[in-house]
């Protein structure tokens, strides 16, 4: 039995028992830091051979991956929690500093791995910040189209993993099949279903497809009658509303402090959106309307998630309607390879293709921060120059990992099946948590 | 902070660095950064969260063992490790970043976790990684690494290579 502890044990990192720990971190892990609850009043009579510790995850179906959760449960109750991060950490920001800007997307694509547009997104904005290039207006545009499905290709996953962890299988199949009619067009596009590296520093890498037009459109018209069914499935759904109403309540200001962002910072109210509140891309040129909760909790996160993908519908038939015609990349030698038709023709092109993929194009030195709505949240980028082909530092903001904190917060005093749909309504992606 | 202290995204660098509450700030692409030490730093913070920058949306650090000669804004003394924070003011819309300056002998700063409870996370991340240390953090041990790695992955003196399998209880070779 010993043996098995000493195996498993991470040490520090994981949640001690009642009489080992300080009070300071005891508050932590109830989430009281929070509620600005003094340190005393918290379940004084509570003692250690009242309480159970428990390891939930990291191999558990219903934590999304490799997310391993220390409960301390007093029956069915939760009383404090610990999130243990780590379990896919693969050192991306480390190995961001290895590649040039060129490979850059291919690794940042892969953190986010239910979005990776947007990643790749974010970096390339970054990148082109401290290029300070000028995108063509079709690019800009190409990038927000392809933005948007993939934001409704990542809420329908939310929707249907949290159909499964409560129960609701039918939504779970309904969710990845509706999904596959936006990934299918992301396939034709970018010519993978996922880590497409298809948005660059310069532009894209490859115009829309002939036909983009109907094809986004079908997905357009097809999916909001979908949306109508989940909403007849679940929405008004009595076990449904049980399930998730009133679970996991926080409120503006806990969540402010927290640094939450995304749907669980627009679920208590606060209408925080960055495409709307502090606009990248053409996003100030398109109408949405930002949704918002009233109640911060589970449902609320839900039903936000569910009408984000009809504003997304919107905003992609908008930008189906203004589709400028021009370049999908910047004309700057420096930093789009030329056509490989040139190849054959310039000694000129010959050496920039060259020089591109051999060393990569250099970026003035520098450091910005940008960011971005992500499905999850806000999605930063914080990269330093050193003047050379290479990001001397790579840091992704990842709006899992900053809203995960939120967890014990959350899940306190609930049950542990509640905590079941909690997970599932923080939606993280353990790639991004862990890069 | 008044109008007249902020420069303008559309300012290009200024000669003299406005001061914003005393300590020199510069303009990084058009984005507002302030330069700190260990000894300023949460007052700084404090101040520009009573601003109205009162969310932290990042927390990060670089290792400048590589660059330790760059340029710098007037009036601040490179070291070794930066800590770069990134705070928003929701109300206006605005960024800014503070940027610590942390020496290689001492690489300690406060913790801004009284101020801000959602940097938890990520000064833990600082730390696992830079080797960084946060005093007055309630529970800064690893994050992301088992806690029995040795080294800060993220220092620029951590070469990128091939590291065997780790298993509990069989001595690596690291």
């Amino acid at each position: 039995m010993t043996d098995l502890t000493k195996e498993t044990d991470e040490g520090a990192q994981e949640i001690r028992a009642r009489s080992e720990t300080s009070d300071t971190v005891r508050a932590l892990e109830e989430g009281a830091v929070l509620r600005g609850v003094s340190h005393e009043d918290v379940d004084v009579e509570i003692t250690d051979a009242e309480t159970m510790i428990i390891n939930m995850g990291p191999q558990h179906p219903s934590t999304h991956g490799v997310l391993r959760l220390m409960l301390e449960l007093d029956g069915e109750t939760v009383l404090r929690c610990k999130p243990i991060v780590g379990y896919l950490h693969t050192g991306m920001e480390k190995q961001g500093e290895d590649l040039t800007y060129l490979q850059g997307p291919t690794n940042v694509t892969r953190m986010d791995y239910a979005s990776p547009l947007n990643n790749e997104l974010v970096f390339a904005l970054a990148v082109e910040q401290l290029l300070e290039v000028e995108i063509p207006e079709r690019a800009t545009w190409i990038r927000m189209l392809m933005s948007e499905l993939q934001r409704i290709a990542s809420h329908l996953l939310f929707l249907a993993t949290n159909g499964l962890d409560l129960g609701a299988i039918s939504m779970a199949i309904y969710g990845f099949r509706d999904r596959e009619s936006v990934l299918a067009f992301l396939e034709k596009t970018t010519g993978l279903r996922m880590n497409h590296n298809y948005i660059r520093p310069g532009g894209v890498a490859a115009d829309l497809p002939d036909g983009w037009r109907e094809d986004v459109l079908k997905v357009c018209d097809y999916l909001p009658s979908r949306l109508d069914e989940y909403d007849e499935l679940l929405t008004g759904q009595p076990i449904w509303r049980e399930r998730t109403q009133g679970i996991g309540v926080i409120t503006t200001e806990q969540a402010l402090a927290l640094s939450t962002t995304g749907p669980i910072l627009r679920s208590t109210g606060l209408a925080w959106d960055l495409r709307r509140t502090m606009p990248y891309l053409r996003y100030d040129q398109v109408e949405f309307d930002v949704v918002v909760g009233s109640y911060g909790d589970v449902f609320d996160r839900y039903a936000i998630r569910l009408n984000e993908v009809r504003e997304s519908i919107g905003i992609i038939r908008q930008i189906v309607d203004r589709m400028p015609v021009g370049d999908y990349r910047v004309q700057d030698k420096k930093v789009t390879p030329p056509p490989r038709a040139r190849i054959d023709e310039s000694m000129e092109a010959l050496i920039h293709h060259f020089k591109i993929f051999t060393e990569g194009f250099k970026v003035p030195e520098g450091e910005v921060y940008v960011a971005i709505e992500s499905p999850r949240g806000e999605l930063g980028c914080y990269i330093v120059s050193d003047g050379s082909a290479r990001p001397y530092r790579m840091h992704i903001r990842a709006p899992s990992f900053v809203n995960l904190q939120t967890l014990p917060h959350l899940m306190r005093g609930g049950f542990v099946a509640d905590a079941v749909a909690i997970i599932s309504s923080v939606d993280p992606i353990m790639g991004e948590v862990d890069r | 902070m008044s109008d007249q202290d902020v420069p303008t995204a559309g300012e290009t660098e200024v000669e003299e660095p406005a001061l914003i509450h005393g300590a020199p700030s510069s303009l990084s692409r058009g984005q507002l950064v302030v330069h700190v030490d260990s000894g300023n730093y949460i007052e700084i913070v404090t101040a520009l969260r009573d601003d109205g920058y009162a969310f932290c949306s990042d927390l990060t650090a670089v290792d400048y063992l590589l660059a330790i000669d760059r340029p710098v804004a007037v009036g601040v003394t490179p070291e070794r490790f930066e800590v770069s924070v990134a705070l928003l003011n929701m109300e206006e819309g605005r960024r800014v970043r503070v940027r610590a300056q942390v020496p290689e002998r001492e690489a300690t700063l406060p913790t801004l976790f009284e101020i801000f409870p959602g940097s938890e996370a990520m000064e833990r991340e600082v730390y696992d990684m830079f080797g960084i240390v946060f005093e007055g953090h309630p529970d800064l041990t690893r994050i992301l690494m088992p806690d029995d790695w040795e080294g800060h992955p993220l220092r620029k003196d951590y070469p990128i290579g091939r590291i065997p399998v780790q298993f509990k209880e069989a001595p690596g070779q690291r």
